[in-house]
């Protein structure tokens, strides 16, 4: 049995990685502020202001440092409660302050202008050792929270014989094991190649092959985030209006074809490279196009189980039943708000990986309008509303201001559907990414777009309101009075939900089967990269 | 599984093949694929080598020309280019130092230049005007001065 203390102990940890995610994103959303507001010219940017090396910070922080950070606290949290016992918490900690002590690393080696190489650090742009080495840290920190859910997954097999291991449970030990075999690629191209070129011990490098490699992670990555929201999505989600997770078969079974299909497919980010025959990438248009199955399971179930629970609560027909869930509870809104703006994401998603029409939008600012919209929309928001209904039952207090968090999801919505619609509209007319200034002294092709630019800057001048709404609450939620509170527990299963096959818990040969696909997908390119007489690339530091 | 669950994943998957088949359609029959050229180039005798060492434009039949272009840290050589309407032009990329992208705007060539490849793909322009060309990949402090022009007459 558990003991008060034990919890406390475990919310602790918790606690540590939320509010290091939430001092993530708070840094980093200020700097994609002042990108905002530059990009539109709005404001003579002072002589300190280094676009390129605050939109590296940016990317970091927020794509990486927050998401991981808050997936870590949460599969933690989910796991420990699912399965209750008297355990350690030094695996726990050892990970947290080795991603701590990477991430902090990585980030002042980025603001002090020694990594300005963006998130996606694209040699031969050759940064400091230190960004590799701090950014690898991170990594092999996550490493240790998948070794410690697995830990109790394996505990809970061993101590209750013909149990099922705990729906959340399984959801977050296969999102880990997916993120293991995804981050595999990084960590090669990191250990293999890009610290000890970093070093000076190797002289070039192969920009192909880690291109490669780092994309074969890359796409996966996303998914890792999409995963995090999923797991709030089908566990959470309907304890806000009283419903009930609708199949524990079917959420097992969108968890496992993540973990099956999340991997061969990174090619799709590569489309328009050399180097890679078409018919690799025409390979990865198809899995591509494979892994919107969770997807519509997931939509499938989400409406499901608002459904049942409408149909239990005397409520019938689509609109009646969209009117009846709790939009004013920010536990919901921030969720279901993201899940509006999934169904755009998805649809841009799918445009970006058809194959030749990839070159309408390729490194445009459509692709950041997308990155936004997915990222900074189903998967943000899913963890800050979820994130009100945690935080206060891991501190015992009652959350602060709770219409400031209600208003700070809506205008999170608000702010968002109008810069990537902005930014979406930018790139079809050609505006690139990741660029300082995109006026080109006046080009015709540039005139057209520098309206967007404007109308970007006022929704993430809104976005960044919204942010700043966020940290007030959770800083609020340290000081509020202590109350009692429900314990966290994830929602029951409907109960005329089919039987699950016992196969969906067998994650050890499905992550086999994952690692059998990947490599399938992989195999064909990197023979060919290995067989093509290469030219290595010695490093520069262009900025 | 019940029905409504059956009848949704049926119509999806049967809209991601759809998908697919007109993506295979076009690839396959229209021969719409994207610039994946295989050619390799030591990234460090780039102004030596043939044909990057006079980079510019070739005609190579009526209306057909080939373009080589060195995309370097900030700018394309050369800067401008030149050719009449209804040319068919066949752009050929490289880069001696970094990443870079070779980006047209308003046309369908948008290409990833990657140091010790050869990117290449082309385009007929039809209507007459200058086009924007810009690198939309970020290469370095000057990244946002990195543009040319293609002038169609």
């Amino acid at each position: 049995m558990m003991t008060h203390d034990q919890l406390r102990r475990e919310n602790r940890l918790v606690i540590a990685h939320m509010y290091f995610a939430t001092i993530a994103l708070m840094v980093g959303a200020s700097f994609g502020l002042l990108q905002a507001l530059s990009r539109a010219q709005w404001a003579a940017a002072p002589a300190w202001f280094d676009y390129y090396r605050l939109l590296t910070a940016h990317g970091v922080l927020n794509a990486i440092v927050f998401t991981t950070f808050f997936i870590c606290g949460l599969a933690t949290l989910l796991t420990y409660r699912a399965i209750p016992r008297e355990r350690s918490l030094a695996l726990g900690w050892i990970a947290f302050w080795v991603m701590a002590a990477g991430s902090a690393m990585a980030a002042v080696t980025i603001l002090r202008g020694n990594a300005t190489v963006l998130y996606t650090f694209y040699a031969p742009l050759k940064a400091s050792p230190w960004f590799y080495i701090g950014t690898t840290l991170l990594v092999i920190g996550t490493w240790i929270v998948m070794i410690d859910l697995i830990a109790n997954a394996l505990w809970f097999w061993r101590n209750r014989p013909g149990e099922r291991l705990p729906l959340v449970a399984h959801g977050s030990v296969t999102t880990f094991v997916m993120w293991f075999i995804a981050t595999i690629g990084v960590a090669i191209e990191m250990l293999v190649f890009l610290i000890p070129w970093s070093l000076g011990l190797v002289p070039k490098v192969n920009v192909m092959f880690t291109r490669v490699l780092f994309w074969y992670f890359g796409h996966p990555l996303v998914y890792f985030w999409i995963m995090g929201a999923y797991l709030i999505w089908y566990n959470l989600v309907p304890k806000f209006y009283g419903g009930r997770v609708f199949s524990d078969a079917l959420t097992r079974l969108a968890f496992i074809l993540l973990l099956l299909l999340s991997t061969p497919v990174g090619l799709h980010h590569q489309f328009m490279e050399p180097g890679i025959s078409p018919g690799w990438k025409w390979l990865h248009t198809m899995t591509t196009f494979g892994v919107v199955i969770p997807s519509i399971l997931t939509a499938f179930a989400i409406f499901a189980s608002f459904e049942l629970a409408a149909q239990r609560a005397g409520v019938k027909g689509f609109a009646a039943t969209i009117a009846w869930l709790p939009w004013k509870n920010p536990a919901f809104t921030g969720p279901a708000l993201g899940m509006i703006l999934f169904i755009f994401g998805g649809i841009g998603g799918l445009i970006n990986a058809s194959y030749a029409m990839d070159t309408v939008v390729h490194n445009t600012m459509w692709i950041v309008g997308h990155f936004h919209i997915t990222v900074g929309g189903p998967v943000a928001l899913s963890f800050l509303g979820a994130a009100y209904w945690i935080i206060p039952r891991l501190t015992g207090r009652r959350l602060w201001a709770p219409n400031l968090a209600l208003a700070q999801t809506y205008t999170w919505f608000i702010g968002m559907a109008i810069m990537s619609t902005a930014m979406h509209w930018a790139g079809i007319l050609g505006s690139p990414r990741r660029t300082d200034n995109v006026s080109y002294f006046g080009a015709a092709a540039a005139t057209s777009w520098m309206p967007q630019m404007h109308w970007a800057a006022i929704g993430g001048t809104i976005l960044f309101l919204s942010i700043l709404m966020f940290v007030a609450v959770a800083i609020g939620t340290l000081f509020t009075p202590k109350t009692e509170m429900d314990p966290i527990l994830p929602a029951a299963v409907e109960e005329e939900a089919l039987a699950t096959p016992a196969v969906l818990d067998r994650i050890g040969t499905w992550a086999t089967v994952a690692i059998v696909l990947a490599v399938l997908a992989y195999a064909g390119p990197i023979h060919e990269l290995l067989t093509m007489h290469t030219y290595g690339a010695a490093g520069m530091r262009t900025w | 599984m019940i029905r409504s669950e059956r009848i949704w994943m049926t119509a999806g998957i049967i809209t991601l093949i759809v998908f697919l088949c007109i993506l295979g359609v076009a690839a396959l029959h229209d021969n719409i694929v994207p610039p994946s050229h295989l050619q390799t180039i030591d990234p460090a005798q780039v102004s030596q080598t043939p044909p990057f060492d006079k980079p510019g434009l070739h005609q190579t039949g009526p209306k057909q020309y080939d373009a080589y272009l060195v995309a370097h840290i900030f700018s394309f050589t050369p800067e401008s280019i030149t050719v009449p309407a209804g040319s068919t032009v066949t752009f050929y990329a490289t880069s001696p130092d970094v990443v870079h992208g070779f980006f047209i705007a308003g046309t369908a060539i948008n290409m990833m230049v990657v140091p010790g490849w050869v990117s290449d793909d082309s385009h007929t322009f039809t209507k007459p005007g200058t086009y924007l060309l810009l690198c939309n990949e970020y290469c370095g402090s000057g990244h946002h001065f990195m543009y040319g022009k293609i002038v169609v007459q």
